[in-house]
């Protein structure tokens, strides 16, 4: 009990300070952006976008910083993000709910298939090291050096122009409205189909490798040569024994490198256009629309905290360890 | 991995101290070799890039949108520029984003992690903290934000975004090294004959930290590399300036894809992964170098397949501690 305490707290800790960090970096920046920006859009900007983007820079000169501060939570309380201006006069909360389930199920989706298949496959060719599968290492250590959006071109060149199987970009047919039915929902698998293998091949080396080397360093403890002498059978040694002891650090890194996840998604949505929360930090980016891109920054933190709570919940579930000492 | 292989780290210690110090053993590794061959030929691009180049990466001609050929060995953009000297030209700033920003990244994982590590306590807690809080924020949308915040953008101030969000990994597998460390006995001996704690940590600590820095320092380039590259392709960072996500950008807004002009984006891609697969090929050297049981290549003729237990090791008689967790599990 003691240690999910530990936990919570270091994440309400975290979330504070991620939610500060998004508030001071505008703050921060040199020059004056906002005019800039005015001037660039030449005219094009209403005074309400005008305004929160001066809001969020800090720029409303007649407000403390700590006013500012407190106002900022207070309308973070409310749901209210400011107003993207590339999707004027929709505001950014709307925008980045609209784009979630995308994001989230692909994701979500792929994350769980590569980290039970590559676990699965660092299994085998931990235990049987020096088998042929230790010649495949240099193979797939070449495939996780690849960025995600490079393989997802590539992909898209293959399997959207060369022979054209797949479609090579949105979420859905255009001739659909996204909506409970079997024409939508197999449609958008059917889009999902090329972004979500992009993210699984070039995400399974990771897991692949980590849990290989796991399983080279358990498989030499006594336990597993005990288990071995009492002439249990090897898939039991293997699954019961050593795997189960080499997933927790498998775990933990799981949850470290949700940050790299994350990042890699959302590179492959914009190659893709799939209409999630990459796709709209893209469309963010290219207009310097800066309430959506903070917005969309400060939402990604969060869920990827979300998900690192839930990494520390499954590992105190499979590690009794973490439980006793409470 | 990196905290894998600290934790493994701590039992290979003595390995590592082998009586016989051989310090080309590192070398003798064919991973290592074949990752510093290749990071070798990229190093001696990026320095004479510039010079080997056919052409001016940035001026047009004729030839328009041409495969490769003799005249143009990775074929030519939509306006007619060279792409083998665009990726010539580009791979000193891949390298020196690459390089900068894990040096400041490592500088910071250093100060940070050793001195939460050995000085404990308080200042301990809130370093860890802080490091934790900068691992679990998602370093590349963070990146991505503040550069294009920046009113502008050159190699030096991405390497300098990208290194300051991204020593926090590092620094967490400093900080668990040095807590072992600390309770060693030469440290003990060193402190109890009076040495000063910075003299304790530069030249007791450091020496023996070297690997697991070097291996941070490594990851650090391949992430730096990628994060800069990404910056170039979705157009944050300053698109004039050659580099392989420049060529990248080039290709994905001119629809290459579409064109089907697969030698416009080809020949970046495999050199970012080769690049990558260099460094990480030095960093299993390294992570072998730390712990040997990782080592694959034994003896390949050997006709007993061995079950567990990599050598077989006469064992003392087992305490009673290891018997009940056996039987337990």
């Amino acid at each position: 009990m003691r240690y999910l305490v530990q936990r919570l707290a270091f994440y309400v800790f975290t979330a504070w300070a991620a939610i500060t960090i998004n508030f001071f970096i505008p703050r921060m920046m040199p020059g004056d952006p906002v005019q800039s920006l005015i001037n660039r859009y030449q005219g094009q900007l209403s005074t309400q976008a005008i305004d929160s983007l001066r809001t969020l820079f800090g720029l409303d000169q007649e407000a403390s910083l700590w006013r500012q501060y407190l106002d900022y939570w207070g309308n973070l309380f409310d749901g209210d993000l400011g107003t993207s201006f590339t999707y004027f006069p929709t505001g950014v909360s709307e925008i980045i709910g609209q784009s979630m389930p995308w994001t989230l199920s692909l994701m979500g989706i792929t994350t769980i298939i590569s980290f039970l298949l590559g676990t699965g496959i660092g299994v085998y060719a931990g235990w049987r090291r020096g088998s042929w599968l230790d010649g495949m290492l240099p193979v797939t250590t070449f495939l996780s050096a690849i960025p995600y959006f490079w393989l997802g071109l590539i992909a898209i060149a293959l399997f959207a122009v060369q022979w054209p199987v797949f479609p090579a970009s949105g979420g859905y047919d255009n001739g659909l409205v996204p909506e409970f039915s079997w024409d939508f929902i197999s449609s958008a698998i059917y889009h999902g189909v090329l972004p979500g293998v992009t993210i699984i091949v070039s995400a399974i080396a990771g897991w692949i490798l980590g849990m290989r080397n796991m399983m080279v360093s358990v498989s030499a403890e006594d336990y597993v040569l005990v288990a071995h002498a009492k002439g249990l059978p090897e898939r039991r040694v293997m699954f019961s024994y050593a795997a189960r002891n080499a997933i927790l650090p498998n775990i933990s890194n799981f949850a470290l490198s949700l940050g790299f996840i994350v990042g890699g998604t959302l590179l492959v949505e914009m190659v893709f256009s799939y209409p999630g929360i990459g796709y709209v930090l893209f469309q963010g980016v290219g207009a310097k629309d800066y309430p959506l891109m903070q917005g969309v920054f400060l939402f990604i933190t969060l869920a990827v905290l979300a998900a690192n709570l839930v990494a520390d919940l499954v590992y105190l579930l499979l590690d009794p360890r973490t439980r006793r000492e409470a | 991995m990196a905290l894998q292989a600290t934790e493994t780290a701590v039992v290979a210690g003595e390995a590592a101290e082998a009586p016989r110090r051989d310090r080309l053993r590192f070398l003798r590794n064919r991973k290592t070799l074949i990752g510093l061959i290749i990071l070798g030929v990229f190093v001696v691009l990026a320095v004479a890039g510039s010079w080997l180049a056919p052409y001016d990466p940035s001026a047009r001609s004729d030839d328009l949108l041409q495969p490769p050929s003799l005249d143009h060995p990775f074929g030519t953009t939509q306006t007619g520029q060279d792409i083998f000297s665009q990726i010539l030209v580009g791979t000193r700033g891949v390298l020196v984003v690459g390089f900068t920003a894990a040096v400041v990244a490592t500088v910071l994982g250093v100060l940070i992690g050793v001195t939460a590590g050995y000085l404990g306590g308080v200042g301990d807690e809130v370093l860890s903290s802080v490091s934790n809080v900068f691992l679990v924020i998602p370093g590349l949308p963070l990146i991505i934000i503040v550069t294009s915040l920046l009113p502008e953008t050159n190699d030096l101030t991405i390497a300098m975004v990208i290194g300051l969000t991204s020593w926090a990994w590092g620094a967490r597998v400093l900080r668990a090294q040095t807590l072992s460390l600390r309770s060693r006995d030469y440290v003990q001996a060193a402190r109890a004959t009076g040495e000063s704690t910075w003299r304790i940590i530069v030249f007791e600590l450091l020496p023996n930290l070297t690997p697991v820095i070097a291996s941070g320092f490594i990851g650090t380039v391949i992430f730096a590399v990628l994060a800069e590259i990404t910056l170039a392709f979705i157009g944050v960072a300053d698109i004039s300036h050659w580099n392989w996500g420049t060529v990248l950008f080039w290709a994905q807004s001119n629809q290459a894809l579409a064109q089907d002009a697969w030698w416009w984006f080809v020949p970046a891609g495999l050199c970012i992964a080769l690049l990558g697969t260099a460094l990480s090929l030095i960093n299993f050297g390294i992570d072998e170098f730390i712990n040997p049981r990782l080592r694959s290549e034994g003896r390949p003729d050997r006709s007993v397949r061995m079950r567990v237990g990599f050598t077989p090791v006469v064992r003392a008689p087992r305490d009673e501690t290891t018997t009940r967790k056996d039987t337990s599990t």
